[in-house]
């Protein structure tokens, strides 16, 4: 009987035996990253259970994100915190230089084709863009993983879905998976993993297609793959990680639900406050004035994306009246974007650069919003308050949206300025 | 465990996600008796206040959507929530209020219940009762059921460090 991309996975860590949707087991991951302030939680449940050592310091990654550098004294005791136990365990800590926890896991090759990940934040998912599955976990399970070395998963049904078509100029994988959202739903793939497949996937560049996992979360998925075509392989191998080739669906794989999109039908578009699934073309949207805008995060925060960005910025500048944030991923997207420019680029175009981190996505550190301001942003959710402050608006878009509508003061086309 | 039973304190609607639940702005904080004040905070301040300990949430469809974070199943615990009937959970959500211990149970139609109603559910019938109503609900797989009824992951992580449990 023919199984899924995860059940694949999964089976393989099962020794081989075939798995069914809905069956509990016990997995043992094949790595594990914490991190943040709120990993304090994870030590303290590690402790409570009465583990003395993890059960493989070699498998964690801890990374100092979201909030960094510190901002209030209990963010700062709690990195500081992190540090001595990470020390005191030899564990790998990323700290307040690096960046975003699921950019340095891929970036530094701790991730591989056909692992197993459990992730404390809800992007884990975005590792399945390089065929990794993974899912977020909360900081007590964390803690149970690291003195116990294995987790409950649920094996899930999966959704495929086929892209097809010649993706237009000015779409961008951010548009793409907008597009899918608004037509599943903000509960369509609820504890489901997804599967992408069809003849567009070759446009899909490593960056694109975790951009395209990242935001599968937005629809409730648990998991989200693309198989381990070349463009994979070719990433894995430069990596030095085993080139895991067989992370692709058996051909007789059971689906829950197949549905395709034609992509040379898309066109740009954002999600409006305050769904992900809320989604409207860009012409309906002319007249929103924005006064802050966002470029970064797990989803859009690389150097394909600084890229993008950069290419509208040139010789132009931001508008007057509103100020365009800029967060790189990592330090090493950072230095690279440097180094082709795009930073100069920013400046020049009157951004502010942020140090490469979380920055304004999730409200608790910067780039907070005014009372009935807009912010339109290439991160991953537009709630009620999720910049911080719940008299505000948030819309989200690909970096290349959001560079334009920062030189015109409010939401337009990037095709505009290509 | 056979049964629990306690009020529903608070009725919400479809989609209420964990920046609703609990603010970003507030992560930095992990100290459950702090954690507390801003549980649901996203929806009114305070909203809690008026919670009698013990209470039952009721909620739409994808209760918890969004991120992960920790505080939004553990503030909720913190103001004495004893369990969340929801029509449908996000699967983050659902996972989280299992390993931290708190029952999360899959009703269709709790839209049945009302606010002030006192709420027994019963695990061996695998139903929700109200004076009024008898709604059917999801049953647990077993092992996530030795996981609440040990009230989360860590009590199990001590009993299987203890050699009590084995995996």
């Amino acid at each position: 009987m023919g199984q899924t991309i995860v059940q694949k996975i999964i089976s393989r860590k099962l020794g081989g035996r075939e798995v069914a949707p809905g069956e509990i087991v016990l997995l043992s991951p094949d790595v594990v990253m914490a991190g943040s302030n709120t990993a304090v939680m994870v030590i303290r449940t590690f402790r409570e259970i009465g583990a003395t050592s993890p059960w493989n310091c070699e498998k964690i990654v801890v990374v100092l994100d979201h909030s960094t550098p510190a901002e209030s004294v209990l963010t700062a005791n709690a990195h500081r915190l992190l540090r001595d136990f990470c020390s005191q365990h030899h564990i790998r800590l990323y700290g307040e230089q690096e960046g975003v926890c699921h950019d340095l896991m891929i970036e530094n090759g701790h991730v591989a084709p056909g692992m197993f990940v459990a992730g404390q934040d809800s992007h884990t998912p975005m590792y399945g863009g390089i065929g990794a599955f993974g899912f977020g976990v909360d900081t007590s399970e964390m803690g149970f993983i690291w003195a116990v070395g294995k987790t409950w998963v649920k094996v899930p049904e999966t959704v495929g879905i086929r892209l097809h078509g010649a993706i237009p100029k000015g779409v961008f994988a951010k548009d793409i998976i907008l597009s899918i959202i608004a037509s599943l739903g903000s509960d369509g793939c609820d504890y489901r993993a997804v599967e992408f497949s069809g003849a567009a996937l070759p446009q899909f560049g490593i960056s694109d297609r975790l951009t395209v996992c990242n935001m599968c979360v937005e629809m409730g998925a648990k998991a989200a793959f693309f198989p381990s075509d070349e463009i994979v392989m070719t990433h894995a191998r430069h990596k030095h990680v085993d080139v895991a080739s067989w992370v692709y669906p058996d051909a007789d794989a059971t689906y829950e639900k197949e549905t395709s999109f034609d992509l040379s039908t898309l066109e740009p578009v954002a999600a409006c406050p305050h769904r992900v699934d809320q989604v409207a073309p860009l012409r309906e949207l002319a007249n929103v004035a924005v006064h802050q805008g966002f470029i970064g995060s797990c989803t859009n925060g690389r150097l394909e994306d600084l890229e993008a960005a950069a290419a509208i910025l040139s010789r132009r500048h931001v508008h007057p009246s509103v100020r365009l944030l800029i967060a790189p991923a990592t330090r090493r997207v950072f230095q690279q974007a440097v180094q082709r420019g795009y930073i100069s680029t920013f400046l020049e175009a009157g951004a502010l650069i942020l140090n490469a981190g979380c920055g304004a996505c999730f409200g608790g550190h910067q780039g907070i919003l005014a009372d009935n301001e807009v912010c339109i942003s290439s991160s991953n959710r537009n709630f009620k308050g999720r910049m911080g402050n719940p008299n505000a608006a948030i819309y989200l878009a690909s970096p290349a949206t959001v560079a334009a509508s920062c030189i015109a003061g409010r939401i337009v086309d990037p095709r505009e300025y290509l | 465990m056979k049964s629990l039973t306690g009020r529903c304190v608070a009725k919400l609607g479809d989609d209420v996600n964990t920046d609703l639940i609990y603010p970003g702005q507030y992560l930095k904080v992990t100290d459950p008796r702090e954690m507390a004040q801003h549980a649901l905070e996203g929806i009114q301040k305070d909203f809690w206040k008026d919670f009698t300990p013990g209470g039952i949430l009721v909620a739409g469809r994808n209760f918890g959507c969004g991120s992960s974070r920790t505080q939004s199943v553990a503030s909720l615990k913190a103001v004495g929530i004893q369990a969340v009937i929801a029509s449908s959970f996000a699967r983050s959500f659902y996972r989280n209020g299992i390993n931290q211990g708190l029952p999360v149970i899959v009703c269709v139609d709790c839209c049945g219940i009302n606010v002030g109603e006192d709420v027994v559910i019963d695990f061996d019938d695998h139903s929700v009762r109200t004076g009024t109503v008898r709604l059917p609900i999801e049953p647990y797989p077993p092992f996530l059921l030795e996981i609440i009824e040990r009230g989360g992951l860590t009590n199990l992580g001590k009993e299987i460090v203890s050699g009590r449990y084995q995996l």
